[in-house]
């Protein structure tokens, strides 16, 4: 095989990883999420009937159903594809939910049907897991300090709260959704939902306080279309 | 015309009665040990008994509901506490049966003794039409039940211990009458307040007063209820120790447990300084 040879076979496979790492030729729907108004003043939360979790925090937390952050943005919010996308099968890798410091972590755990997820209490004291579907399965299990992970799945989607009945502060979300394009809003609320192939598509973004809202976007080719979310904030 | 008008009536009259009963067209049976429970036959009878407090569709809105502290079970859900079968799964037929016989002890829900074995299991049958999950799903697999192991002082102390280890404590409290830390705080699934099991008040659980029964509530869980399911966490030897030490906090009933507690030192200096007299808690306020 000539040096020229070689060369090209390189060239070749260069090309197709780059055209691999690019994905499936697709548009990106991106954007913020922010607030209008007065969100109400989250309050710290009183852990002192659990010692064990008080002492693992020099302020108190604070609860977490409205999460703001710098310029008006909203954090914890869920934005996702609510039509238009099809169905994905759930992925091998299970989502991980974290009981700490009497906190759940994350506050917002997103995940697909029928994905594994997995619960972990890391805390020195027993919590039960209750998430409240309304369509799916409720369930509501008894974790104590050092017990192995609990496994679960739902096999349709909505929006679970879920609670610790011994800790009544402690309180998450479980958004289980249909497809792989979903966000969750971090500091700034900027969302990124990419690998969409052309179509039109409804884009929803979900804040646990403040409900649901819908935008519709026509995605052709490998654009970036711009939806933002304007959430009003309730005083109280 | 006019006969156009009645003809119009009627229909609007039949629809208006029809729509509140739509969607239970479907037959559904149960199976009891030999009793074979027809929905048809149950339809009367929770039109009868049941709606009162269940709702015209079972999901828990009849007009008596909103008197009613714990509200209604709504069928519609398909979540029951009484089960045998794990957190989260159908009941099994002989579960719905044995809570129409029992009632739920401190509920609303009276026991249905007047009624026959047959017409018991006609009405599982039909409750069983308002759920679309006892369509797509099956009751879960029982929980087994170990045969009990002999009593014995260690057992109940270990049964204490679990007692203390799994935490139970934080709702039930330390001498069991339902007052722990997070007692206050404690919420069902329809957000109503909830109260733990006061075990000084009587022998009897919400599902039943055997030692199976309570073997079985903490490990399915009393789904609906704060109460969680432990059944991934006691092993079934340790089981029966939280079983036989649960026993002996229930001060007031006279079981093997509770007299073999007492003939220890130990066990009759616990028991007795919990027998707080005049008083409805405990707690040193008199009423």
């Amino acid at each position: 095989m000539s040096k020229k040879h070689v060369v090209l076979a390189g060239a070749v496979m260069l090309a197709a990883s780059a055209v691999a790492l690019a994905g499936p030729a697709g548009g990106t729907v991106s954007g913020k999420v922010t607030y209008e108004g007065t969100p109400a003043k989250m309050k710290p939360i009183d852990m002192s009937k659990e010692p064990s979790c008080q002492k693992m925090y020099t302020t108190p937390p604070t609860v977490e159903t409205v999460v703001t952050g710098s310029g008006n943005s909203l954090q914890d919010v869920v934005v996702y594809i609510s039509a238009g996308a099809p169905d994905d099968a759930a992925p091998s890798t299970a989502a991980v939910f974290t009981q700490k410091g009497c906190r759940y972590i994350p506050h917002i755990l997103a995940f697909q049907v029928n994905q594994e997820i997995k619960i972990v209490n890391e805390d020195q004291t027993s919590h039960n897991i209750h998430p409240l579907p309304k369509v799916n399965r409720e369930w509501n299990k008894s974790q104590p300090p050092g017990t192995p992970p609990i496994s679960e799945k739902y096999d349709k989607a909505e929006f679970i709260p879920v609670k610790c009945n011994v800790h009544p502060w402690m309180h998450g979300n479980f958004a289980v959704l249909k497809n792989s394009h979903y966000a969750i809003t971090g500091d700034g609320g900027a969302f990124s939902l990419g690998n969409l192939p052309p179509g039109k598509y409804t884009v929803t973004a979900w804040q646990e306080s403040y409900g649901d809202q819908s935008q519709e976007v026509t995605i052709s080719g490998s654009e970036t279309k711009t939806v933002n979310f304007v959430f009003k904030a309730k005083p109280y | 015309m006019r006969r156009l008008q009645i003809t119009k009536i009627v229909l609007i009259l039949a629809i208006g009665i029809a729509v509140p009963f739509a969607g239970f067209g479907q037959q559904m049976e149960s199976h009891i040990g030999n009793l074979t429970g027809h929905s048809e036959a149950g339809r009367q009878l929770y039109y009868r008994y049941c709606w009162g407090c269940h709702g015209a569709r079972g999901n828990g809105d009849g007009e008596n509901a909103p008197y009613l502290n714990i509200l209604p079970r709504n069928f519609v859900i398909g979540a029951f506490k009484c089960r045998s079968t794990p957190t989260g799964t159908l009941p099994l037929d002989s579960d719905l049966f044995s809570t129409l016989k029992r009632g739920i002890n401190f509920t609303n829900m009276p026991n249905w003794s007047a009624l026959t074995d047959q017409q018991r299991a006609d009405l599982v049958a039909f409750i069983k039409t308002f759920s679309p999950r006892w369509k797509t799903e099956k009751p879960g697999d029982a929980i087994q039940v170990p045969a009990e192991p002999a009593l014995s002082v260690a057992s109940i102390k270990h049964g204490s211990e679990l007692f203390q280890k799994l935490e139970c404590w934080k709702c039930h409290g330390q001498e069991g009458r339902g007052d722990g830390p997070s007692a206050s705080t404690l919420t069902d699934s329809n957000d109503q307040p909830i109260r733990p099991y006061n075990f000084t008040s009587d022998n009897r659980s919400k599902c039943g007063k055997t030692n199976q029964d309570l073997y079985k509530i903490f490990m399915t869980g009393l789904d609906g209820t704060p109460m969680p399911s432990f059944a991934d966490v006691i092993k079934p030897e340790d089981a029966w120790d939280l079983v036989h030490f649960l026993r002996t906090l229930q001060y007031n009933n006279k079981s093997p447990e509770l007299a073999l507690w007492l003939s220890t030192k130990e066990g009759a200096e616990i028991v007795n300084a919990k027998k707080v007299q005049n008083t409805y808690t405990g707690s040193g306020v008199k009423p």
